[in-house]
């Protein structure tokens, strides 16, 4: 469990971060609490030759409400999220899933942006984002620009951030009328098998599915179902419709989908749909 | 008042819970150089070529090895049962059988460079048909072994009787899987080795028998005994499966000889899962049949049992399994077959419970069958055919000979403390419900074997002319408690309390002889070799008391609560321990040595009652109660047995619901690692209700069996019924292990004529 060789670079600014990024490149990976990186760095899956140490920027961990909007810093551990009084009142569905990620130790060093940047299909904070239609303030040379989350997640671990951008702000709406979160597991501990976020706000239901696809999945269909006035039992129906779930040890993709349709109905009926 | 019996607390802890413990790997050894071995990707396949000259080249390597370089030469299976053609060679030499065997020793200064230049060895694979499963092992289409002439490494098959079924109104029969698991212990393997200039070994060694390791370590380097010295320090957890000598310890001792320097080895977990033995790997038809008022008549399983690429003690384990085969039960007529074979998988050894859990596994489950066909509560037909109390000792079909047992009263206790009833009446109310969330009550009746196969086991004690004791056992605790049990048991005979009781184990040189810790064996042989040896000290103490005070022997008492001994009346006139031990120093010190060997085995028992909640829409398995009887006759320390109990529970568990190693068809192991493999953690747990239960073994003076190993035996088959027990109104017959969502979903869909994938 011994990483290859690589440079370790610790900044104590966005701009420093940013510069190091564009000097480095590719070559560069950025290290906040360092759960999704280090073990991948460790089995050898990943080799970066430069690692990036944002952990020790300060103000990069806070949550705040912003008009209708709750802004969570990128730095801010997934144990702050989840104790967060902003998100419990406010987004309580963030809040919660924050509460779900890993263990207590995953949760006192991983941190929001780490997580959503990491981009991981299994993960259960990008969907809790996606389904509250959230958004990421990303930094880079040319300054910020905001990406909303049905846009950032484009491939398996991939996002529409450039190599010389971070991450450093997440955005959700105030979503107040109804929340749940289905994590399907074996283990406390575990990714989820299949997961499903549901966030109710501004007379609108948000849907979105964990570990359905190669990204963290908006589920359409089930919202427009919703839209179009079904039922939870119907339009949890259609939860699978545009996934692709694929099969592994603990589960075919056939049994993916179907334990969507269970889960959204499950979820949607918890968020008092 | 006794200290027996009593929840002492454990002397190691202060230790544990403040600097912590020193395992292997924290030992430092001067100028020591570190190795990294380069493993197999392939599971079957000829070396063409390995390339090692980059690695020479990396920084700070300062030797690289393969088999060509390896002056030892394949070995043998070490026991002589198995096809001795199926040698190993500590490098794989012309071909490799499993991913994860060791093909290349890279050795640099440090750790990380070990690791680095690993990466630069280039070897040339000619991937060879994988052999995964062992019904295709059978099959001898590709050969493991050519020289061999076959994958079967050992044949323990008796016959079968067309008849043996005859007479019964009822049979049924199924084939189950006892799947593989890994014994995951938290500290992983870990060796050192130093050479004396003189050319004497020391090695350090993470494992449960230093003795056994010692005379690996000679038999393989051709050394005299006396050349080796092993220690183990504190060693983190080994299930069995840190009993024998592996190549990667081998080779440590044989590259620091090689190269003059101390040389240090310690394995990732991802290494360890491929790398350390796994466990069962039995493959199970059964078949019972009986009348239909619940009376068993017969019952006969036929095992191919998994050795893995290289047969070691699992390809052995069909004979425990033979040995426990009709359980609790009076069964007039049984039937045992069994064919260990080679797969191009991990090798098999023991693992918690070794042998007895599938044959527990095996009956228990098959039972619930025969009594769902035949319309008959599960735990009826269990007390119809339980051996009675009054039949002890008792002979089974097999030869085995049980020593003690209450088995209905043991069912009975975990009816009555699940109040089994009102557990029915829940079942039945869910069920006509229509619930999602089903009910299930799964039992399991269990008896198995500890020290199932008596050896002589090493116990000395000494008193210091300081009035404090020093005990030496040959026994080699790796969480078990041994140096607070051992000095229970001192200080029970002597009166000196624990405090001023050490007891020192791991360390060959200081423990002349021993054979260490497994198979549940250490309080009733190194236990009893103590307690003996106390005993002794005692009486040595008494005469020379004796002598000084001018009295018989007779008449001379041991004040416990004084610590010293005196004759009879007359208090005022005594010696104390210190004195007598003092007095003795001049002869050879007030010290006795013990070499006992236990007449028999014993046989712990105890019933098991699992609730599982079992989601039908999911398939998830919750488990909700655990109601525990676990008899291992008298109890030294409830709090140590408590220990032993809730760790064999965990893994029983695990194994029924979670656990399972699993590799693809070309004998990719997909689960390497502790994300893939679902280890269990207390989370997936619920508080375990135990109930006491002690009937006292009269095999040794101390009436206690082993506990070692019986959670898990009896926690297995429990929890695979309750999840069974769930979904049998749904016509569901079985579910394989581990019960997982998808197994059960599975289950359910196939029981209701829905399609599933």
């Amino acid at each position: 469990m011994i990483p290859a060789a690589f440079d370790y670079v610790r900044v104590d600014s966005v701009d420093a971060a940013v510069a190091a990024l564009t000097e480095h490149g590719d070559d560069a990976k950025l290290l906040a609490g360092g759960h999704s990186l280090l073990p991948l760095m460790k089995l050898r899956l990943a080799f970066p030759s430069v690692l990036i140490d944002i952990g020790r920027i300060e103000g990069l961990s806070y949550v705040r409400q912003e008009g209708d909007q709750v802004a969570i810093g990128a730095l801010t551990r997934h144990c702050d999220v989840n104790a967060s009084p902003e998100l419990a009142r406010h987004a309580p569905l963030l809040a919660y899933v924050a509460g779900k990620v890993g263990d207590p130790q995953v949760r006192h060093r991983g941190t929001i942006g780490g997580s959503i940047a990491h981009a991981d299909p299994a993960s259960d904070l990008p969907a809790a984002v996606l389904a509250l239609g959230g958004e990421m303030v990303v930094t880079g040379p040319s300054g910020q620009r905001v990406i909303p989350a049905t846009e950032f997640f484009t491939g398996f671990l991939e996002t529409a951030m450039s190599p010389e951008e971070m991450l450093t702000e997440i955005r959700v709406p105030t979503a107040t009328a109804g929340h749940s979160y289905q994590k399907f597991v074996r283990r406390a501990q575990d990714w989820a098998m299949v997961g499903v976020a549901v966030a109710r706000y501004d007379g609108t239901t948000g849907v979105s599915l964990v570990n359905m696809g190669p990204t963290p999945l908006r589920a359409a269909a089930v919202e427009s179902a919703l839209a179009s006035g079904a039922s939870a039992a119907d339009a949890a129906e259609v939860a699978d419709q545009d996934s692709e779930p694929t099969g592994d040890a603990n589960a075919s993709p056939e049994f993916r989908r179907h334990l969507a349709k269970v889960l959204t109905r499950r979820a949607l009926e918890e968020a008092g749909l | 008042m006794s200290i027996l019996g009593n929840r002492v607390l454990r002397k190691e802890d202060p230790k544990f819970l403040t600097v912590g413990g020193t395992y292997v790997d924290d030992i430092g050894l001067a100028g020591a150089l570190h190795v990294a071995y380069v493993r197999s990707t392939f599971a079957h396949a000829r070396i063409l070529s390995i390339d090692t000259e980059e690695a020479r080249k990396a920084p700070g390597v300062v030797a690289v090895y393969t088999a060509a370089d390896v002056d030892l030469g394949p070995r043998p299976p070490e026991m002589p049962m198995f096809n001795q053609a199926m040698t190993r060679s500590l490098l794989a030499d012309d071909t490799v059988r499993f991913v994860g065997e060791c093909v290349a020793a890279v050795v640099a200064d440090t750790r990380a460079r070990a690791v680095d230049a690993a990466e630069l060895v280039q070897i040339d694979y000619d991937p060879l048909p994988a052999v995964v499963d062992v019904e295709t092992a059978l099959r001898d289409e590709t050969l493991l072994f050519p020289a061999a002439g076959t994958n079967l490494a050992m044949d323990m098959t008796f016959g079968t009787d067309e008849h043996f079924m005859d007479g019964c109104e009822v049979v049924v029969r199924h084939q189950f899987l006892n799947h593989r698991v890994a014994p995951c212990p938290l500290e992983v393997r870990a060796a050192s080795a130093e050479w004396s200039p003189e050319g004497r070994l020391t090695q350090y060694s993470s494992t449960q028998a230093p003795h056994g390791v010692k005379s690996g370590l000679a038999g393989a380097l051709a050394l005299d005994e006396a050349q080796v010295r092993v220690l183990s320090p504190d060693v983190g957890g080994g299930f069995g499966a840190k009993m024998g000598t592996y190549p990667e310890e081998l080779l440590v001792a044989w590259m620091a000889r090689r190269l003059g320097r101390p040389v240090r080895w310690v394995e990732t977990r991802s290494e360890s899962m491929v790398g350390l033995g796994h466990g069962r790997g039995q493959l199970q038809e059964v078949e019972i049949g009986g009348s239909r008022d619940g009376r068993i008549l017969a019952y006969r399983l036929n095992v191919i049992q998994d050795g893995g690429a290289y047969p070691a003690i699992g390809a052995v384990l069909p004979f425990m399994t033979r040995t426990m085969l009709s359980g609790v039960y009076d069964i007039p007529k049984v039937e045992f077959n069994s064919r260990s074979v080679v797969t191009n998988t991990t090798p098999t050894v023991a693992y918690r419970g070794a042998g007895r859990p599938e044959a527990t596994a095996a009956i228990e489950r098959v039972l619930d069958m025969f009594a769902a066909e035949i319309g008959m509560d599960p735990a009826e037909v269990r007390r119809r055919n339980l051996i009675q109390k009054d039949a002890f000792p008792f002979t089974t079909p097999t030869g085995t000979v049980y020593d003690i047992g209450d088995y209905v009263r043991a069912l009975d206790l975990a009816l009555e403390a699940a109040d089994y009833p009102a557990l029915r009446a829940a079942q039945k109310q869910r069920r006509e419900s229509g619930a999602t969330k089903q009910l299930g009550i799964g039992l399991s009746v269990y008896v198995e074997i500890t020290n199932g196969m008596p050896s002589s086991e090493f116990g000395a004690v000494e008193v210091r002319p300081d009035g404090t004791v020093v005990v030496r056992t040959g026994t080699s605790p790796h969480g078990q408690g041994h140096v607070t049990a051992w000095a229970m048991l001192v200080s029970e005979q002597l009166g000196i309390p624990i405090e001023s009781i050490e007891v020192v184990h791991g360390d060959t040189d200081v423990v002349p002889r021993g054979v260490g810790t497994f198979g549940s064996r250490s309080l009733q042989a190194g236990g009893v070799a103590v307690n003996q040896a106390a005993t002794a000290v005692v009486e040595r103490a008494r005469q020379l008391a004796a002598d000084l005070l001018e009295a018989n022997p007779d008449d001379v008492i041991l004040d416990k609560v004084g610590q010293r001994f005196h004759v009879q009346g007359t208090p005022a006139a005594g010696r104390s321990w210190k004195e007598l031990a003092a007095e003795a120093e001049s002869q050879g010190g007030l010290t006795a040595e013990v070499d006992f060997t236990a007449p028999g085995p014993t046989f712990p028992f105890g019933a098991h009652l699992v609730v599982a909640e079992v989601d039908t829409e999911t398939g998830l398995v919750e488990i909700k109660r655990i109601v525990a009887v676990d008899d291992a006759g008298k109890i030294l320390n409830p709090m140590l047995a408590e220990g032993q109990v809730h760790g064999g529970l965990a893994q029983g568990v695990a194994q029924a619901l979670l656990e399972e190693v699993r590799y693809d068809e070309d004998g990719n192991p997909v689960t390497a690692n502790l994300a893939d493999y679902a280890f269990v953690t207390a989370a997936e747990l619920p508080s375990f209700e135990r109930i006491a239960m002690e009937t006292p073994t009269p095999v040794n003076e101390l009436g206690a069996k082993g506990i070692g190993e019986s959670g898990t035996i009896g926690s297995t088959p429990a929890v695979h019924n309750a999840v069974c027990d769930a979904l049998v109104h749904l016509g569901v017959r079985h579910v394989p292990m581990p019960t997982s969502p998808q197994r059960v979903w599975r289950a359910i869909n196939e029981a209701t004529g829905k399609a599933s994938a």
